[in-house]
Order: C-alpha cells, then sequence, then structure tokens
C-alpha cells in the first residue's frame, strides 16, 4: 500500500508542490479563465499571453493563482514548465500527451523526452479520484489558450 | 470508556463490511459515515428476502405477491412512523432521498413577491440551492441566520429576519459540517410565532438523535435512508397531514390521482399525492428493516454512544500539531462529525495517505461552501462515526494524522 502512495506523491510532485514555478498571476495576458473542480472546491485561475512568431503562436507566458491539494499545485507548476516558451500547436500536443497519460488508468508508459517531469504524475492515474486533481490547470490552460486564439482571430 | 454502547462487538457483527481488509491487507476503519452509513445483514437480509420471495408492484396488483409487496411497503411506513413519533401513517411521504422532499417543498409551497424564506448559513447545498430556485421563481427574498465564530447559529437578529412576511423557516437539525446541534424547538416556535412553516433538515439528526416531530412542534421534516442504515434510493418527507394535503402535487402519474379524464384530474391525498408512479418499493422495506434496527438498539444509546466517541475524537485530534476542529468543542453540543484542517496539507492529501493505512474520510467542502467560507476554509477533512464505531478506531486515525504530518514532512 505505501508503494502505491508513493507512486503517487514521487519526490517531484512534492517538490513542486512546496516550490511552485511560475505561480503568481502577471500581465501582459489575452485570456483569463477560473477553474473549479466542483467536488472538492479546488480552484485555479489562469492566464495566458501568446506573441506571434514566424512559425505562428507561442506561448510567452502562462501565470496563475490556484488553492488545492498537492497533486493539482504540482501539475499547475510542472504544465508551465513544459508550455511556456513553445510553439501553440507543440504545447497541445504535449497537452494531449499528458490526457492520455492521466485517462489511461496507469496502463500508458509516459514518454519523459515529451513530459519531462510530468512523467510523475503517472501514478495518479491509478487513482481516478485524483485524475481531475492533475487535470485541472491543464483543462484551464487549454481553455484560456483556445480563448486567447480566438482573440486573436477577430482582433 | 462510559457511554459506549455496551453490545459493541455484537453490533459490529451486525454490520459485515466492517469484517473486510483494503488494499495491502489493512482492515477497514469506516469514519465516513455522516456521507453514508453501513448496512447492517438484517437490512440486507429483508431487502434479499423481499426480491427472492414477494416481489411486484403495489397497490394495483390483484394477486398474492402484489398484496405482500403492498403490505411490505406500507408496513415500511409504520415503522418510519413509529420511528418519528409521527401522530399518522399518512403524514409519511416516500421521496428518492432528503433533497428530493426539500424541492418538493420548495417547488410546492407557494411563495409571492414580498414573502421571505430563512435558512441558515450552516446549510447543506441541497437546503440552500432549492430555496435560492424557489425564491427566484417568486420573486421572494432569501434571507439566512450566519453564524457565530464558535461555529454556532447566530440568533441575534432573529427577530429582525423571522418576521411577518415570512412564510417558510427551513434549517438543519444537526450541520454535517460543524456537528452543530440546532435549538430547533426555538426555531420552530419561532416560526410558528409569525405565521410561517418549519422545515428540518434532519438528514444528519435522524441517525444519531431521538427524533419526535411532536416533540419538536416543527411543520415538515426530512432525512434521507442511507444515513440510518437503510439503502439508498429512499428519502423520507414527513409533514402535518393538514398540511401536506394543502400543497399542490410535485409529479404527475399513476398512484397520485384520484380520477383522471383527458381534460382533468383530481388528486389523491397524501401521502399517495406525492408518490406517483412505481416508488422505491424494495428500498422503502430495507429502510423500515433499518429504523425497526435502530430503534432495538435505541436511539438515546446511540446518542450516549456518539458523544462518548466524539469527545474521544476531539480530544484525539487536538493532540495533533498544527489542527484545527471546526465547530465547537463541546462534545455535548454537537454530532458525531468533527470536520479539521491540518496546517501545511490539504484535505485531499489527509484522505488518501489515511487511505492507505484503511481509514476513510471525507475531503472537500461536504456540500457546504458558504459554511467553510464563513470561516475562510477553502475545504476541509472530515471524521464522522457511528454506533459501530469503536475508540480503537479514533486512534488509528489520529496515529494517520501523525503520520501524515511526517509523511509531508510539514513540522
Amino acid at each position: 500500500m505505501s508503494t502505491d502512495l508513493d507512486a503517487l506523491y514521487q519526490e517531484i510532485i512534492l517538490d513542486h508542490y512546496k516550490n511552485p514555478h511560475h505561480k503568481g498571476l502577471r500581465d501582459p495576458f489575452e485570456a483569463e479563465v477560473h477553474h473549479v473542480n466542483p467536488t472538492c472546491g479546488d480552484e485555479v485561475t489562469l492566464r495566458v499571453h501568446l506573441v506571434d512568431s514566424a512559425d505562428g503562436a507561442v506561448v510567452e507566458d502562462v501565470s496563475y493563482d490556484s488553492v488545492g491539494c498537492s497533486i493539482s499545485q504540482a501539475s499547475a507548476s510542472v504544465l508551465t514548465d513544459l508550455v511556456i516558451g513553445k510553439p501553440v500547436d507543440e504545447a497541445m500536443t504535449i497537452h494531449q500527451t499528458f490526457l492520455e497519460l492521466m485517462q489511461g488508468k496507469g496502463q500508458v508508459e509516459p514518454d519523459e523526452d515529451v513530459l519531462e517531469d510530468g512523467i510523475a504524475f503517472a501514478g495518479v492515474a491509478k487513482f481516478p479520484a485524483r485524475v481531475k486533481c492533475a487535470l485541472l490547470s491543464w483543462m484551464a490552460w487549454k481553455d484560456a489558450t483556445s480563448q486567447a486564439q480566438t482573440q486573436g482571430e477577430t482582433a | 470508556m462510559e457511554g459506549l454502547l455496551p453490545d459493541l462487538d455484537v453490533i459490529r457483527k451486525d454490520f459485515p463490511i466492517l469484517e473486510r481488509t483494503l488494499a495491502g491487507g489493512v482492515p477497514l476503519v469506516y469514519l465516513d459515515s455522516a456521507n453514508t452509513s453501513q448496512k447492517p445483514q438484517v437490512v440486507i437480509d429483508t431487502m434479499v428476502d423481499h426480491l427472492e420471495r414477494h416481489n411486484a408492484n403495489i397497490a394495483r396488483a390483484m394477486h398474492q405477491l402484489g398484496a405482500e409487496a403492498t403490505e411490505a411497503y406500507e408496513g415500511a411506513r409504520d415503522q418510519v412512523a413509529a420511528f418519528l413519533n409521527a401522530p399518522s401513517r399518512n403524514e409519511v411521504v416516500f421521496t428518492k432521498n432528503a433533497t428530493e422532499a426539500l424541492n418538493l417543498l420548495a417547488r410546492t409551497i407557494e411563495l409571492a413577491p414580498g414573502d421571505n424564506v430563512v435558512i441558515t448559513e450552516m446549510e447543506h447545498h441541497s437546503n440552500i440551492v432549492s430555496w435560492q430556485l424557489a425564491c427566484e421563481r417568486a420573486g421572494a427574498e432569501l434571507r439566512w441566520f450566519g453564524l457565530t465564530d464558535d461555529g454556532r447559529l447566530d440568533l441575534g437578529n432573529a427577530d429582525q429576519l423571522v418576521d411577518e412576511n415570512t412564510k417558510v423557516v427551513a434549517f438543519t437539525w444537526v450541520s454535517n459540517m460543524l456537528g452543530t446541534i440546532n435549538p430547533v424547538t426555538d426555531l420552530c416556535a419561532r416560526a410558528k410565532a409569525v405565521g410561517a412553516w418549519s422545515v428540518i433538515d434532519a438528514s444528519q439528526a435522524a441517525p444519531q438523535l431521538p427524533v419526535d416531530v411532536q416533540a419538536v412542534d416543527c411543520d415538515f421534516l426530512v432525512f434521507t435512508g442511507h444515513k440510518v442504515c437503510g439503502p439508498t434510493g429512499i428519502g423520507v418527507l414527513w409533514g402535518r397531514e393538514a398540511l401536506l394535503n394543502e400543497l399542490p402535487p410535485f409529479h404527475g402519474g399513476g398512484e397520485m390521482i384520484e380520477t383522471v379524464t383527458m381534460a382533468r384530474s383530481t388528486y389523491a391525498k397524501a401521502p399517495h399525492r406525492f408518490e406517483a408512479g412505481t416508488p422505491p418499493i424494495v428500498e422503502a422495506v430495507g429502510l423500515g428493516a433499518a429504523v425497526d434496527y435502530l430503534g432495538h438498539v435505541g436511539l438515546e444509546a446511540i446518542h450516549r454512544h456518539e458523544q462518548a466517541i466524539t469527545a474521544y475524537a476531539l480530544e484525539g485530534l487536538q493532540s495533533v500539531p498544527g489542527l484545527t476542529v471546526l465547530g465547537p468543542l463541546d462534545a455535548a453540543e454537537r454530532g458525531g462529525a468533527i470536520s479539521f484542517e491540518l496546517d501545511g496539507v490539504h484535505p485531499h492529501d489527509i484522505a488518501q495517505v489515511l487511505d492507505s493505512r484503511g481509514v476513510a474520510v471525507r475531503a472537500g467542502h461536504h456540500c457546504a461552501k458558504p459554511a467553510h467560507a464563513r470561516y475562510g476554509v477553502q475545504s476541509s477533512t472530515r471524521m464522522s462515526s457511528y454506533l459501530y464505531t469503536t475508540p480503537a478506531e479514533i486512534d488509528a486515525l489520529v496515529e494517520g494524522l501523525h503520520h501524515t504530518r511526517s509523511y509531508f514532512k510539514v513540522g
């Protein structure tokens, strides 16, 4: 049992929880979203700042303010490490890879080249009640990024 | 320990699930009874027997099984009436759960602009949202009693809140988050004094206190089956017979009518007025067995047991550094649900570590977000005991919490 628990609470996750990266809300941003996990009340407010480049839109910054458990907090921290500085298309692919890992019921082998510290969440997939915790900020990021892109098109 | 049920070992044997072990072979320590209670063998057997031998639809089947099923279902109504000390069996309406019972009232009690409904800040969402919806529909005003810093109802402005325009005063008997036992008799008298109807949510009270609707002198009272050792899918609305018959129907359908023509229908009297369609028959039968079981053990004895366990738990919890209990600290003034915060560890993480040791608690807002907001708390961890809870299980919780602190390297 404690091995399962240790698989869930990897040292990497606890490190990100204690010292979250990129935390706090920053300007500028094109979209801000507020997502809630209605079953537990965990919340995240997340902003996305995109800039144009020759290769299309790039994620210049992701900033957030959140309250929640170690899994949801660490997941937000890892998310920002993975997507900041990446073209939006590549960031969306990383999002998809993380989503598949989380929904894989513990059967998906995580790809460290793509997910880096995100592979630490492989153990979370075995705890169905916690998958939503891990996905809270990721869903918020996708939502905010889509909104920012739509705005960019209409502007 | 004084106050514990004398035959606690025997009681525990009535609940087969308490024998099971969890992943890693650890024994179950079930401290989530305010969420749902475990089921004694007699409830399980009664339901199996009904399905194996007496199953038929009720009140319309002209055969022996139909008669047996009807007798079992209506027998459950008698058992619930006795459990509540109701003056008449016609006052017991079976619903899906307490939430449906509250929504039934909020949907059928007529409100008008200028009327107000008074609730409290410690209600379960079901006793908040249903009245919010009703007030929005009618253009009525929703008011509420605030809470004191020590987790009680703030009755300081009661005379202003409950006035001549108040139509309903709806409140919980025992808070599912703070554990507070509210002065329900006083609140009912206050409602009556201005001509308003009182509605008691007894979902947390019915499992652990003697509930006597005549002594409390309320107008309506609801509770759910699955927290009183019965199955899910069955709840109870009790109301004064004359008032129930004043209310318009809730759901239209079979069983709730007197006669139907294509142009119009007339309606049956309570309780059938509010039991449209085939009801949850075997669930009602199981609930009847459950309240009979509680009656045999004795609600006074169960209450004493809960208070003894709660006092022991309050003492144990406060030995954990960084732990803050939400709600009253005197076991005599509270029910068996204790919510708490632990500095530096989120409730989800606490619940997860405890679960790995077999200890089942609830983490989150417990469907009482406003009460959490009142105390500046986003979510909490809640342990809740019942008649089968032992002091050793409380010890396991407290040890688990010490372990949780070291696991997350707090302090």
